[in-house]
């Protein structure tokens, strides 16, 4: 039979009429359908049972409550608990909803460390646990025996809570002083406390409660204190008809919110406090109630800002007119419930002691402490009842040698740290420090001058990291000794970041530990108890967990459950009184009139570098210890970081004087450091300014947050406050020239 | 021979041949193609089709809901639980096998496979779920078990008092159970479980359509009450 083409047509045709009456056409669709929206590399969670654990997020000094969603044995959602709201807002920040990439992250270090030069390549790598604890253990007994057990310190993201005492306890039983921790606006409050009040703790701010918030550059709407208290606070606010009065040179979230928007010069805002003490004085508009019962000094204090702050020569370093200050300092006093503020930015960064003491003296003036809406004086937490540590003849003799960072000393008596003092004295002298422990900070990113900082950490013999991250500092270490992340291990946080009620977070295990990480708690106990003796002694507990318990006592129970603890709001009243000599707040004495005698700290003058560069901080960049998640990068504005490129910004004026458009290349060019950058004109930076974030510009980390941006610590450099010591940097001198 | 000779020649080939019935080319001749064409399409498409679609694999060990029923209190969810948020368990995980069979409590070799392969090493098993639809749809237990107050039976059959687990034949190309389209690859069905296409699933929808009225536009359930 032969084959014609009409033929294998109609053989064609039979077959597609017969297709059509199978399942085959309609079943085939519907299949093809399922498996294109089923791809199998489409990742699906899988199921399980769902969880919810109340735990604290350690990410920033706010340690709001939280509460994580997981299903079977991964965590699938960060959420702010809603009971804590009397404490932390009751929400979350994009930071804080951000945490489970840096749980999941792939920046993460997997296990112990050992860094390994092999013809002049660097490399890490893995060894056991035992191995990194030995490792530790003979680096340290090996100085201990040389009788230098002072040159090995601690750099510590934070000094309060178990795990940072653990430490302290740590170096003291050995013999050394240097337990240093990073810089905050804390320390500075801290200072003022205990120089005016008499008293060790810190500041709470009732924000909830004040009808006029006078903030001098504090990020209220960018992550100040505990970022989501700070935002509802001015919301409530600004509902109930309050006042915002913002003191900043750059028009920030916070300034565009504010009633007032007072642009001062930078670096102006004690002044302009000490002038605006100076109206309120001269007008009689004091609280004389509070004043005489309460204070001590005033005559002198009045005497002072009446020479030295009077509107006009005020206006003159602010830029700000003297009726303007004076109808600002007006509405201040007339106020209810008045409150200054202070600290820069997220207050993540030291203020000079003279500013403090300026914005605290108008709280004092106004009445306004341990008052309703006022500055709260909040005591010290002090649970950890320890038996003390007892020293053999080498702990002592170490001991006696001092800090390196001078902290405490005679020349630095108001402050407990100094980490910048830490970087000059192993920068200066190299042999005195032989070894130091990095916990839970990234000293150089998150310092300024960090090139400095880096090429310090160079000449430190041996440098060990605690780093669950692979951050810039791990990187200069000779051991990693990872620490389990916030969402897999238990600690206590107490809570400062401005709070009214004395709360200590608990931090608790979401997830079991996903990689070869120990809790860094469990690492100091068995360092010790390696180092045997006296300070093997001082760690009588079998681990963390069980020191933990031991220490939180009766109240275990309910912090695991509710995953904090907070006690009775504080009474909010003067008559506790000052534990000062007199009983009474000082506004001035010798030691106060020299502060207040003495500059602000100052950028050096012009001459070559006709700006001056300021760095800001933004909620949707973190500058810290940990780096910013992506979720956080994808916020960021296309005028603050466009693909790698940072930009700068600056007053269109500016940049018409220097021939920049918006959008060139440039070069910005410090006493410090250079950097490429990326002009961006922007009205509501002042003329002679340019602004950059903090947070940007890692060479760390993994791509979504490496070499994008700059780091603007590598630009800035120290600025030391003279009368305590701190770095209270808030910029630098610059020149942008067109590239 | 020229060229010009050799096309009369197939000129005249071409003719229609009055003498032959058969000859290709004629209808009868092309109605035969047509025929062989369809046939063996329908050969093809209900007979070979189906065979290669799916594959058969069977279960890690055999499993008698039957006898197991007989041995808890409350039924269904003795086993297949709601959890205390409202969310359903699913097939068991071993902890839950574990209360009971921690150690052998028959001579079945079922048992025995189960004890010695997943028990004692703490293996999950992997069990290939009949009823499991596609990552692109949303399903409740809750919705329907407690909230319609639907049993078990009208979606999953009589599975509960079965003796042995069935061959699980899977769709080679979406890697789904053939429960979800049916035995009959004609989509016709005789009972409520015997498909759980979504054509299945909106037949219940409508008929309740004063309770599932989610769209606006429709006064009907909206798409996203399944796919979200």
């Amino acid at each position: 039979m032969k084959l014609s083409r009409r033929c294998f047509l109609s053989f064609v045709l039979g077959g597609a009429a017969g297709t059509a009456l199978t399942p085959l056409p309609w079943k085939l669709t519907d299949d093809l359908s399922i498996w294109s929206q089923n791809w199998p590399w489409t990742p699906v969670p899988p199921d399980g049972a769902t969880n919810f654990v109340n735990s604290t997020c350690e990410l920033c000094p706010a340690h709001c409550g939280i509460t994580v969603r997981t299903v079977a044995d991964r965590a699938v959602k960060i959420e702010g608990q809603e009971e804590n709201a009397n404490k932390t807002g009751g929400g979350a920040c994009l930071l804080g909803l951000s945490g489970l990439q840096l749980l999941y992250g792939p920046t993460r270090v997997q296990g112990p460390l050992k860094r390994i030069e092999e013809n002049g390549t660097i490399r890490f790598q893995p060894i056991s646990w035992q191995q990194a604890i030995d490792e530790v253990v003979a680096k340290m007994a090996e100085l201990r025996s040389q009788g230098k057990p002072q040159s090995v310190a601690c750099l510590s993201g934070r000094d309060v809570g178990t795990v940072p005492q653990l430490f302290k306890r740590l170096l003291k039983a050995y013999g050394s002083a240097n337990f240093v921790s990073m810089p905050s606006v804390e320390d500075a409050y801290a200072s003022a406390l205990r120089l005016t009040q008499g008293i060790d703790g810190f500041v709470g701010l009732d924000v909830e409660n004040t009808d006029f918030i006078l903030s001098f550059g504090s990020a209220l709407l960018d992550g100040y204190g505990s970022p989501q208290r700070m935002m509802q606070a001015v919301g409530r606010l600004k509902k109930q008809r309050g006042t915002l009065v913002q003191a900043e040179s750059r028009l920030s979230n916070t300034a565009a919110k504010a009633d007032i928007w007072l642009a001062i010069k930078p670096g102006s805002e004690a002044a302009l406090a000490l002038g605006m003490a100076q109206v309120i004085i001269s007008r009689g508009r004091y609280n004389s109630d509070f004043v005489n019962a309460h204070t001590e000094g005033f005559d002198s204090f009045a005497a002072m800002v009446k020479e030295k702050y009077a509107p006009s020569a005020v206006a003159e370093v602010t830029g700000i007119a003297p009726e303007v200050i004076a109808q600002t300092a007006l509405a201040f006093a007339g106020a209810k419930n008045p409150l200054a503020i202070c600290g820069r930015g997220k207050g993540q960064t030291p203020v000079s002691l003279k500013e403090v003491l300026a914005i605290q003296a108008l709280n004092a003036l106004v009445g306004s402490i341990n008052r309703k809406g006022g500055a709260q004086t909040m005591p010290t937490y002090d649970y950890l009842n320890w038996p003390a540590v007892e020293l053999d003849v080498t702990a002592q003799t170490g001991i006696a040698k001092g800090r390196l960072d001078g902290a405490g000393s005679d020349k630095y008596p108001h402050v407990g740290s100094l980490a910048h003092r830490l970087i000059e004295a192993i920068d200066a002298s190299a042999g005195e420090l032989q070894m130091l422990l990095v916990a839970e900070c990234n000293p150089c990113y998150s310092l300024p001058d960090s090139d400095k900082v880096k090429a310090a950490f160079e000449k430190i013999p041996f440098i060990v990291s605690f780093s669950s991250f692979m951050d810039e500092t791990a990187r200069q270490a000779d051991l990693i000794l990872p620490n389990h992340v916030y969402l897999e291990r238990y600690e206590d946080v107490p809570v400062m970041a401005g709070t009214v009620q004395p709360t200590i977070g608990l931090c608790q295990p979401v997830v079991s530990p996903l990689l070869n990480t120990q809790h860094l708690g469990d690492s100091i106990i068995k360092i010790a108890l390696g180092l045997q003796g006296n300070i093997a002694k001082a760690f009588p507990w079998k681990n963390y967990e069980s020191c933990l318990m031991e220490t939180l006592g009766d109240q275990w129970p309910l912090m695991s459950d509710q995953g904090y603890w907070a006690s009775e709001a504080a009474a909010s009243s003067s008559e506790r009184g000052f534990s000062t000599a007199s009983g009474k707040l000082i506004l001035m004495n010798g030691t106060l009139g020299a502060i207040f005698m003495a500059e602000a700290p100052v950028t050096a003058s012009g001459g070559d570098y006709p700006l001056q560069l300021i760095p800001y901080d933004s909620i949707r960049l973190t500058s810290g210890y940990v780096g910013t998640p992506p979720f956080m990068i994808k916020t960021v504005e296309d005028t603050v970081l466009k693909g790698q490129e940072g930009f700068v910004a600056l007053n269109p004026e500016t940049g018409k004087s220097l021939g920049l458009a918006s959008g060139d290349m440039a070069t910005l060019i410090t006493p410090v450091g250079q950097a490429s950058v990326r002009v961006h004109h922007d009205d509501g930076v002042m003329p002679g300014v340019l602004s950059m974030p903090r947070g940007l510009g890692h060479s760390a980390y993994d791509s979504f947050l490496a070499a994008k941006g700059v780091n603007i610590n590598q630009l800035i450099g120290t600025m030391e406050d003279p009368a305590s010591g701190l770095d209270a940097a808030w910029g630098i001198r610059a020149k942008l020239v067109k590239a | 021979m020229s060229s010009n000779d050799h096309v009369n020649t197939h000129g005249t080939a071409g003719e229609p041949d009055p003498s032959s019935h058969h000859a290709p080319g004629s209808f009868p001749h092309i109605l035969l193609f047509f025929i062989i064409g369809l046939a063996l399409s329908l050969v093809v498409g209900w007979g070979i089709f189906p065979k290669l679609l799916y594959s058969q694999k069977s279960q890690p060990f055999g499993f008698s809901h039957k006898v197991h029923l007989e041995q808890v209190d409350q039924g269904c969810q003795s086993c297949h639980f709601f959890r205390e948020d409202g969310t359903f368990s699913g097939s068991p995980r071993l902890a839950q096998c574990l209360e009971c069979h921690e150690e052998m409590q028959g001579q079945s070799e079922d048992e025995a496979i189960f004890v010695k392969e997943y028990a004692s090493k703490g293996r999950e098993v992997p069990w290939l779920v009949y009823a499991r639809q596609p990552d692109c749809v949303f399903f409740s237990h809750t919705a329907h078990v407690l909230g319609a107050k639907m049993d078990c039976v009208t979606c999953h059959g009589h599975i509960g008092t079965s003796d042995s687990l069935k061959p699980y034949e899977e769709n080679r190309i979406t890697g789904y159970s053939r429960d979800i389209w049916g035995p009959s690859l004609t989509g016709l069905k005789h009972n409520s479980w015997d498909r759980m296409k979504m054509d299945d699933c909106a037949e219940c929808h409508a008929k309740y359509d004063v309770l599932h009225d989610s769209s606006v536009q429709t006064k009907r359930d909206a798409c996203f009450v399944c796919h979200k």
